[in-house]
């Protein structure tokens, strides 16, 4: 008997004819989600070519579910069916690595079988890899055969798709090596399979790699191989590699397979009933066509004047807007019409399309039209200015509010979701007031709709085109868009149309803006004069579908994609002459780049020197200006309590003999370890004991830890926490200490003093999870830090019982010696923060409380953003360095938490004082945060000041803190 | 803390719509005509569909935890129905304390109201703690008495539902014995006060009740279910979870409410011993303990007496599974109790076990995901999926993960001696 797997993914279908030991037929093909008329097609060619025979057939995969509950045919779950082929095929493998369209999978063999899938955080694959071709410009093949010659590897984000985009799109901005960076894409993907899939068990032996990604992309294997140190024989990437699950499903097929023809088979899969999507469908965009033209009309009056420029003599003034997709140019004349306009996708190499662009306004301008200013605004920015001579340099926001204004002088709320992000800001007064810029995890938005558009095998205009025709549109959720991945798949499953999906897609978007980033509830916390922009509200569905969700008609300039070099264009007409390069020097331009490693300080920036014809010279992916010092001029910002807190924390155990005591007790410098470090200082030493501490995170930190982290979604401090661990066992300390805390230091004015559940009992997982711990004795004692007495009772029972005596009197001498250098420590970090105000108020300098907890001082987890503030000219101090200066404010939210009492009552203090603006930092993944972002910007909002908070993780890209930095700054500037 | 609220007044009670989450289906049932016997007009949330989390995604901070977006949504969903008069409603929210951010569902709760314009509607924060004072809603002994006896039956229906629905000949006999029985229990409270002896009889008749059900007796493979309280409970929060393990053919197994009662109590008691803090309360603590106990004793042992169901596993004794695990101090959120319950659940021969958290749930980082390698590091067999519980998480694949989980549990049931080589 002929055996049939069918096994339909997220993104592709694959069909195996199996009979006696062979594969008799085999076939993989896209659906574009048209699930059902595919897997009937396919059936249809094997009919061709075997004849109408009978045969035993089971479907597999994500997509195949439905398909098989609707049709009768027996259904066979991914990971058991590629159990099976492994059992029947390689008995020797201990681990299977596949990857799909959107799912990754290990599965472990040995002593029990044990299967991981991707969770719901975890982006897709094979999509992500197809998402970040496109963003290249270039197909999935080019791209590995890319990765082949690479140089070197960039640190990219792995925990999903959209975090990995972020980091890769100034990389291409900044002109680094597509080579490296196909490289540096797949080794992504690597690293994301390994921390969110092994979760703490190490792969080895003989690993088989299976699923298309693996088959297809020859690079991702490689580096597959190369991380995990496999040699050829031990990593395994079978023939059928890409059709493994349809061959599980076959074999599974002999016993439990459905028994008909394949004309049957067909007839069964078409003749399923549709059945119905659980969650309701949403009302059309559009209810007539003539609705949607009196839409288009009321749209089409806010508009800019077109005028031919072979008819305009006079000055001219250039706009551009260098964003993270797309490129926009606009030549405007002294009347602000447009004289030339340039919208595109800047093809992975911003500069080049910049060049040719300038080239051809030049000759469009010849001796008619003198170019007298010009500006650019976007991630670019920087580069463009230098590489061709532009004169003024904006943060997008400003470029952005001077458009708004032109079409609505009283705008008072503007959303633009561009290619990646989404930015809106108030306005008020005149000024703007606050800006929102969508956090790392939802970002993306606008490619992500393009993304899909061509996955179904359209382009966005036609897409969206779509998306008016639709009756049904399908209900995405408002979440992140690897969410959204999934919820197509199931509205697909569910067989909604393309034209539901582009709708669907198109209020997710917006629902995505408005609670997500915007996070309103209702229309008039908008405003009552709101302009939409960026070219994602070109689409007439999202636009509509904004409109829908607000209940109000909005302004939507015709020019929606063009605003920010409008805006960049109409700054630069107070200019009279300009620096733009000429023609000539266009015609000869070259431009190189070069990557390069700062050595300047722990941070080691991966910088991008780009060479411009003339040896002229661009460095980007800096955090501070020291590279840009070559002749050793550069001098550390005085007052920055971060780096003075850092320095506090290495000279602490500078001087300390490293042994000849009761033994070695090494402490990670991570976590809560950064608030108590001293106290365990003291109290080790007066024991005898020689303390050493972890050194302080680097990426290879993480690095050196992330194969025993089990949950992929908790805060990147803690996920440092196992590399600090695993430096302490290899470092050979007898004892590892990490105490588990339920109560934080006590301070005045909260209810409480807890410390958050992963701060308090990391302890158990590391206990868990981290397989040398063996190596070294793991001390984590539940204390209580707030009664002297009562820590030394603990602290001499607990060391005694740890086999090294003390007594009672010597744990009490410990403790007070712990106590005298922690309260020193904080009360050096006091004095500093004081000094640092008054130094401020004396040369006129703004503040900035970058308020963190103690551990956000740690350069891998602020990403040196305390060293970008001070080089944007702020006194930099910490939360903890001043909240004694202010009263604990009123919450509404139950003040239970030490660290967060200290931010709220920071908070308090930067109302009270004028030139104090409260920057917080909110770790991905940090619970806690959730509720006190909003009391932060309560308290904040409602004394006048500024909110910014900034959502940081292990991503390394410092392009939109910049942003919003700079923002902050213009906006303080437009307020004096 | 400073923040004032509005109180419950003695001149609301009388004619004030007191709304409840629906957080266990069972249990807050019988909660709820407690209430109502004492003359409360309390009514059960069991509204369902995709506007409640979307109403609470509106009025909470995103990255909250998602039985807070939830239940939030729940409430302010109802009000805005129209179906309540926004000033005679009041709302109950139950309420734990400690270092999870759960103990911030109430103040989100206020927060949430003000922002959608009913910040009159008064709050009642109804837990152990017990922080706030409301004239009108005062919960007394005798009040307490006749939960605690709610929570006992509630945790019996629960269990004995799940051990007869999956095996019963005529669908739907469980169900309607499990109503049948809220009915009857509650109204038997209503009319007498709690005679201990009379509960012993409800005890031994409710199990005889369910025993006489005809069931078909065949081998099921058996699902636990443990997680954070609203997802691993409510239908709502768990997208239905019990009943797609019964239609995939599984045996259900929760450990119940009660459990969760005496982890908080037993925490009181760890706090005396870990920190020296507290000692006044510990005795007060430990009677309640012991009260509770000999409470879930007495149950078992009229299930092991009738025979034909496996009983409640005792309490003390899941206390004592976590041993070489993790540190009972561990007290956030469910905290040890996690751990514990999926070795008791191990040892009862549910191996196959599905832990249900909200995505980014702090402490079942710890609890659950990071405890899953040692647990199966020492039992072999055991067969966990962790699934999280979101508002942007879609069903397939959750449901796509728990098969892939009852896969390996089947693959077990059958396990083929020596794979055979078979070439390609």
């Amino acid at each position: 008997m002929i055996t049939l797997g069918i096994d339909i993914g997220s993104t592709t279908a694959k069909l195996v004819a199996y009979s006696e030991g062979k594969i008799i037929y085999s076939c993989y093909e896209r659906h574009m989600a048209r699930v059902r008329q595919k897997t009937v097609e396919m059936l249809a060619e094997l009919r061709r070519t075997l004849g109408d025979i009978q045969i035993n057939a089971a479907i597999s995969g994500s997509a195949g579910l439905g398909v098989a509950e609707a049709a009768g045919i027996p259904f066979v779950q991914e990971v058991a069916a590629t159990t099976e082929l492994v059992r029947r095929l390689h008995p020797e493998t201990e681990a299977v690595i596949e990857l799909g369209g959107e799912d990754a999978k290990i599965i472990f063999f040995g002593s029990g079988i044990d299967e991981r899938m991707n969770g719901t955080c975890a982006g897709g694959t094979g999509a992500f890899i197809d998402q970040m071709a496109t963003l290249l410009g270039i197909t999935a093949d080019e791209l590995d055969s890319l990765s082949l010659s690479a140089r070197r590897i960039y640190p990219i984000a792995s925990r999903c798709g959209v975090f990995a985009k972020t980091d890769i799109q100034p990389l291409l901005n900044q002109g680094a090596r597509h080579e490296d960076i196909a490289a540096s894409i797949y080794q992504a993907v690597v690293n994301q399979t390994i921390a969110g899939l092994a979760q703490g068990r190490r792969i080895g032996g003989h690993v088989l790699f299976l699923g298309g990604p693996l088959s297809f992309c020859e690079g991702l294997h490689l580096r597959f191989r190369e991380t995990l140190g496999l040699d050829e024989s031990c990593a395994v990437l079978p023939e059928y590699a890409r059709c493994s699950v349809a061959l599980g499903s076959a074999f599974f097929a002999e016993n439990a397979g459905i028994t008909t023809s394949l004309s049957e088979l067909e007839e069964k899969i078409s003749l399923a009933p549709t059945v119905k999507s659980s969650s309701a469908a949403l009302s059309p965009l559009f209810d007539s066509e003539a609705d949607y033209e009196a839409f288009r009309a009321r749209h089409a009056k806010a508009t800019v004047a077109n005028i031919d420029p072979a008819a305009y003599t006079g000055d001219a003034f250039v706009g551009i807007d260098c964003g993270s997709t797309t490129t926009k140019l606009v030549l405007l004349s002294s009347d602000c019409e447009i004289l030339y306009s340039y919208y595109s996708s800047n093809k992975g190499n911003p500069v080049e399309v910049v060049r040719e662009q300038l080239k051809y306004i030049r000759e469009l301008c010849a001796d008619r039209i003198t170019i007298r200013g010009s500006a650019v605004t976007g991630y670019g920015e920087e580069l463009i200015k230098n590489a061709f001579g532009v004169d003024i340099g904006l943060v997008e926001t400003v470029a952005h509010y001077t458009a708004a204004r032109h079409f609505m002088p009283d705008v008072d709320f503007i959303l633009d979701i561009g290619g990646q992000d989404i930015k809106c800001f108030r306005i008020k007064n005149g000024a703007i007031d606050s800006i929102m810029l969508n956090e790392a995890c939802s970002s993306g938005c606008g490619s992500f709709i393009e993304t899909f558009a061509k996955s179904m095998g359209y382009t966005s205009e036609e897409f969206a085109a779509l998306a008016r025709y639709a009756k049904n549109p399908v209900n995405l959720g408002s979440r992140c868009t690897v969410f959204m991945n999934s919820s197509v798949k199931q509205s697909q499953k569910d067989g909604a149309t393309a034209e539901d999906i582009s709708a669907g897609l198109s209020i997710s978007v917006v629902k995505n803006a408005i609670y997500k980033v915007i996070r309103a509830s209702s229309p008039e916390e908008l405003g009552s004069r709101v302009v939409v922009q960026g070219g994602t509200f070109m689409s007439d569905a999202v636009l509509r579908a904004f409109e829908r969700e607000l209940g109000c008609d909005v302004v939507r300039p015709a020019i929606a994609g063009l605003m920010g070099a409008y805006g960049a264009a109409l700054r630069s007409m107070k200019l009279r002459s300009s620096s733009l390069m000429s023609a000539e020097e266009l015609a000869t331009f070259e431009h190189k780049a070069k990557a390069a490693t700062c050595k300047g300080c722990a941070n080691n920036c991966r910088l991008t020197v780009n060479t411009f014809s003339g040896g002229r010279r661009f460095i980007s992916g800096n955090r501070c200006e020291r590279p840009l010092h070559t002749d050793g001029e550069y001098k550390e910002h005085k007052y920055n309590l971060y780096d003075y807190k850092r320095n506090l924390l290495t000279s602490m155990t500078k001087d300390d003999p490293v042994s000849g005591g009761r033994a070695v007790v090494g402490i990670p410098l991570a976590l809560g370890i950064y608030e108590t470090a001293p106290l365990w200082h003291g109290i080790w030493k007066s024991l005898g004991f020689n303390v050493r501490f972890s050194e302080m995170s680097r990426r290879s930190t993480y690095e050196k830890g992330q194969f025993t982290i089990p949950s992929d979604t908790a805060c990147y401090p803690a996920k440092l926490m196992h590399g600090h661990v695993q430096e302490l066992i290899d470092d050979g300390c007898d004892i590892i200490f990490y105490p588990s805390l339920t109560y934080n230091v006590k301070e005045k004015g909260s209810v409480n003093h807890y410390n958050c559940p992963v701060v308090a009992y990391y302890s158990e997982l590391l206990n868990g999870n981290l397989e040398e711990m063996g190596k070294s004795r793991f001390f984590f004692p539940y204390l209580n830090i707030n009664k002297k007495l009562e820590l030394a009772r603990e602290l001499e029972r607990y060391i005694t019982e740890l086999g090294y005596p003390i007594s009672f009197r010597e744990a009490r001498r410990a403790v007070n010696a712990g106590f005298a250098e922690y309260d020193e420590y904080m009360a050096k970090i006091r004095r500093m923060g004081e000094r640092a105000l008054d130094h401020a108020k004396r040369y006129n300098r703004r503040i900035m409380i970058l308020s963190g907890r103690p551990y956000h001082i740690d350069e891998e987890i602020c990403h040196g953003i305390d060293k970008l503030a001070a080089s944007l000219g702020f006194t930099v101090v910490s939360e903890d360095s001043i909240a004694h200066l202010a009263k604990t404010p009123d919450t509404r939210v139950l003040n239970q938490w030490t660290y967060h009492a200290r931010l709220y009552r920071a908070a308090a203090f930067a109302v009270s004082h004028p030139r104090a603006e409260l920057v917080q930092l909110v770790s991905f993944g940090c619970g806690v945060d959730a509720i006190t972002t909003d009391e932060v910007r309560r308290i904040l909002e409602d004394g006048g000041k500024y909110c910014t908070q900034i959502k940081i993780d292990e991503i390394t890209n410092l392009g939109a803190v910049r942003i919003r930095l700079r923002s902050l700054l213009a906006a303080l500037d437009e307020k004096e | 803390m400073a923040q004032t609220y509005i109180p419950f007044t003695k001149e609301m009670k009388k004619d004030y719509k007191i709304l409840i989450p629906n957080m266990l289906p069972v249990h807050f049932r019988l909660i709820v005509r407690v209430l109502r016997n004492y003359g409360y007009d309390a009514e059960l949330l069991e509204t369902t569909g995709p506007e409640i989390g979307e109403t609470g995604l509106k009025y909470v901070h995103n990255d909250t935890c998602y039985p807070a977006i939830l239940v939030i949504g729940q409430f302010l969903h109802a009000i805005k129905s129209g179906k309540y008069d926004p000033d005679r409603t009041a709302l109950v929210l139950f309420q734990t304390g400690g270092g999870c951010r759960a103990s911030n569902y109430v103040s989100l709760l206020r927060k949430a109201l003000e922002r959608a314009g009913y910040g009159h509607v008064p709050v009642i924060s109804f837990g152990l703690a017990g922080l706030e004072k409301h004239p009108g809603f005062n919960i007394d002994l005798p009040k307490l008495h006749r939960m605690v006896y709610a929570v006992l039956y509630g945790d019996l229906l629960m269990t004995l539902v799940n051990q007869t629905k999956p095996y019963e000949i005529y669908r739907g006999d469980a169900e309607a014995k499990s109503e049948y029985w809220s009915a009857r229990l509650t109204d038997d409270m209503a009319k007498n006060s709690i005679k201990y002896p009379r509960v012993l009889d409800n005890y031994r008749e409710i199990v005889r009740d369910f025993a006489s059900i005809p069931m078909r007796r065949c081998e099921k493979v058996k699902v636990g279910v443990v997680g954070e309280i609203f997802v691993k409970f409510s239908p709502l929060g768990n997208n239905n979870l019990e009943s797609f393990l019964v239609s995939e053919g599984a045996e259900v197994v929760i450990p119940g409410l009660a459990d969760f009662c005496m982890y908080c109590v037993y925490n009181g008691i760890v706090d005396t011993q870990l920190y020296g803090i507290g000692r006044a309360k510990r005795a007060v603590w430990e009677t309640i303990y012991k009260f509770l106990l000999k409470k879930q004793r007495d149950i078992i042992d009229i299930m092991k007496e009738e025979g034909t169901f496996r009983p409640i596993t005792p309490f003390d004794h899941t206390v004592s599974l976590c041993e070489g695990f993790i540190n009972r101090g561990v007290k956030m959120g469910e905290g040890w109790l996690l751990t514990a319950e999926m070795l008791e659940l191990y040892e009862i021969g549910a191996e196959n076990i599905v832990c249900t958290q909200p995505f980014g749930c702090l402490p079942n980082h710890i609890c659950g995901k990071g405890m899953m390698k040692p647990l199966k590091a020492a039992r072999p067999n055991m067969n966990i999926i962790a699934i999280d519980y979101d508002t942007g998480a879609s069903v397939v694949n959750q449901q796509n993960r728990i098969k892939l989980m009852l896969a390996g549990a089947a693959r077990k049931a059958t396990e083929a001696p020596t794979p055979e080589k078979t070439h390609v």
